[in-house]
């Protein structure tokens, strides 16, 4: 039984017409007070696992339990737990964001008194207080982001999914939602199940995460447990003598494997980890090897994603979108 | 039912203020029909010297007209809205509140409906200004107008069904020309024995735009048409119960939930 806050998953599979598996048997469980952090590329079954997980579509097979209810046999429970902003911030361009709020609350069936009251504190929350009453239309994109928010807490709901909540967002914006997200979490107690192909949103923010890809959960944990499973931070060296290069790389090599590194630049994976940093500057130093630049990279949750599946969630492009390339 | 009537008046008040913000939909259902009706009296008068015609007065002949144009603008208003909000999304959102189905339903229908019904006073009031005489008197015209509003109930319900079955915006716009040939294959011009054509007039009489004119005409030009009136009523409580009954299906397949 999963206890009132958390979120319990048991080989959910959803699949569609041609047999595709958009989710195929994922297993997870996110603890009451959670930041949950489900990071995979566009089309890896995040947001069909959220609308499962939400009511909004049945599974094939296999079980879930949000807030200690079935999503299948009580999705009326489940709904009365829950506040969700899904992919697109679904609001109505010809209503005010006072107005949103009051169909908000009404539906949810919040005492008439209280309505008005819940409205403008949650716009205030959000920093919306000055434009509640324009129309949505007029909003910018962080704006809709964030009374996409406010509605989805007008019932102080236990567990909130969040379901690429920022994408698309300047960066400003971006971390106003994460402030936000980690308040709830760490103030009021709300679980929260957020998806994103951010590698910086779910390392930032999330106390757990899970790494889907292709429908299945390929890794699972904290940030820094699947950093450090995948292991050793790199050395990344610029000789001041761009000639020097293979000297640089015969003294690096004594440290560990050679990796992968940009044009004029040498890099190894460090043997023993940062502690042989000493080390390296000594070799360097004693075999007269000038350096222009010096840089230890520890392991991302990018190269995490790489490790496990083969291919790399890619840089942000201009329209905010990722995808994973292969390598 | 206290919370049912709640969810539905708080829909409804949105469909009244998504259509307020939108002059585009509130003009043209009040002053097309108006305009069309001008232009019918206009230069189909000479009309009511056929033989048989059923009164003197085209403009109480063509009166029946502006509200089944009216109605079309019901079923277009109330098929877009519904079809605005599978397309952005907004649905998934109202799924995920406990609001009943019949709410988002009965909402948005009502607040076409109170358009339909503004544009109704309307019609009847530009119509009794230009001379319109009701022959069932004053509780002619309440007759109606319940009629008149019964069948926009009927085709914003049909709008509905399509917005909801098609998701797009476009599809429903698309109804505009298909109601349109229903109208005008109707005797919405003139009565039907006086239809000279024989395909014309079959097809009249197999439309039912003809009976939900014929019984709003009724009580402008003959009074009290107990036949005209009851197949007008039992035409526009059909396409109610056919387009509310589709329109309920579809919103169960749109708005999932488990």
């Amino acid at each position: 039984m999963t206890s009132d806050n958390g979120i319990e998953v048991d080989g959910l599979v959803r699949e569609f017409k041609g047999g595709i598996r958009a989710v195929d048997g994922i297993h997870f469980r996110v603890e009451p007070g959670e930041i949950y952090g489900f990071l995979g590329p566009n089309g890896a079954g995040k947001s069909t696992t959220v609308l499962m997980l939400t009511t909004l579509l049945p599974p094939t097979s296999g079980t879930a339990r949000v807030a200690g209810y079935d999503i299948v046999s009580q999705g009326s429970h489940v709904r009365e737990s829950i506040g969700a902003a899904l992919q697109e911030a679904a609001l109505d361009p010809l209503l005010t964001g006072r107005e949103h709020l009051r169909l908000q609350t009404t539906l949810h069936g919040l005492p008439k008194r209280e309505r008005v009251s819940r409205g403008a504190e949650l716009l205030e929350r959000v920093g919306l207080a000055d434009a509640g009453d324009r129309k949505v239309g007029g909003y910018s994109g962080g704006m809709k982001r964030r009374l996409d928010l406010a509605l989805a807490l007008v019932h102080s709901p236990r567990i909130l999914f969040l379901d690429e909540p920022t994408t698309g967002l300047d960066p400003q914006s971006r971390s106003d939602l994460w402030d936000e997200v980690g308040r709830l979490a760490r103030e009021d107690g709300v679980t929260v199940m957020l998806t994103t192909q951010y590698l910086e949103e779910a390392d930032v923010l999330a106390d757990r995460v899970g790494i889907i890809d292709q429908g299945r959960i390929v890794a699972e944990g904290t940030p820094e447990a699947l950093k450090a499973e995948v292991g050793r931070p790199s050395l990344e060296v610029i000789p001041a003598d761009k000639s020097g290069c293979d000297r640089l790389a015969t003294v690096l090599s004594r440290f560990g494997e050679a990796v992968d590194a940009p044009d004029g630049a040498v890099a190894v994976r460090l043997e023993r980890g940062a502690d042989e940093l000493t080390a390296v500057v000594r070799a360097l130093d004693a075999e007269n090897v000038g350096i222009e630049h010096f840089q230890l990279h520890s392991p991302s949750l990018d190269d995490v994603f790489l490790a496990k599946t083969g291919h790399k969630l890619e840089a942000e492009d201009e329209t905010g979108e990722r995808e994973a390339v292969p390598v | 039912m206290r919370t049912l009537l709640a969810q539905v008046g708080e829909m409804a008040r949105r469909s009244i203020t998504q259509t307020l913000r939108q002059p585009a939909l509130i003009v043209p259902p009040i002053l097309f029909p108006l305009c069309l009706l001008a232009v019918n009296v206009g230069g189909l008068d000479a009309a009511t010297k056929l033989p048989g015609f059923p009164t003197d007065s085209y403009l109480n002949f063509a009166i029946a007209i502006p509200f089944m144009q009216g109605a079309l603008f019901a079923a277009i208003n109330a098929g877009s809205s519904l079809a605005r909000d599978v397309e952005t999304g907004f649905l998934k959102r109202l799924a995920l509140t406990p609001m009943q189905r019949a709410a988002l339903l009965l909402g948005n229908l009502g607040g076409v409906m109170t358009v339909a019904l503004v544009s109704s006073l309307i019609y009847l009031a530009v119509g009794l200004a230009a001379g319109l005489e009701i022959k069932a008197g004053v509780g002619g015209a309440i007759v109606l107008l319940i009629l008149g509003l019964l069948i926009a109930l009927a085709f914003a319900a049909l709008g509905a069904l399509v917005g909801l079955r098609a998701g797009s915006g476009e599809a429903v716009q698309g109804l505009f020309p298909v109601f349109f040939i229903f109208l005008f294959l109707s005797s919405q011009a003139l009565p039907r024995p006086l239809i000279e054509q024989e395909w014309f007039r079959t097809i009249a009489t197999w439309n039912p735009v003809s009976y939900l004119l014929e019984g709003i005409r009724s009580v402008v030009i003959t009074g009290w048409d107990d036949v005209a009136l009851e197949r007008g009523f039992a035409v526009a409580i059909v396409l109610c119960v056919l387009g509310i009954a589709g329109a309920s299906r579809a919103l169960r397949t749109r708005l999932v939930r488990t």
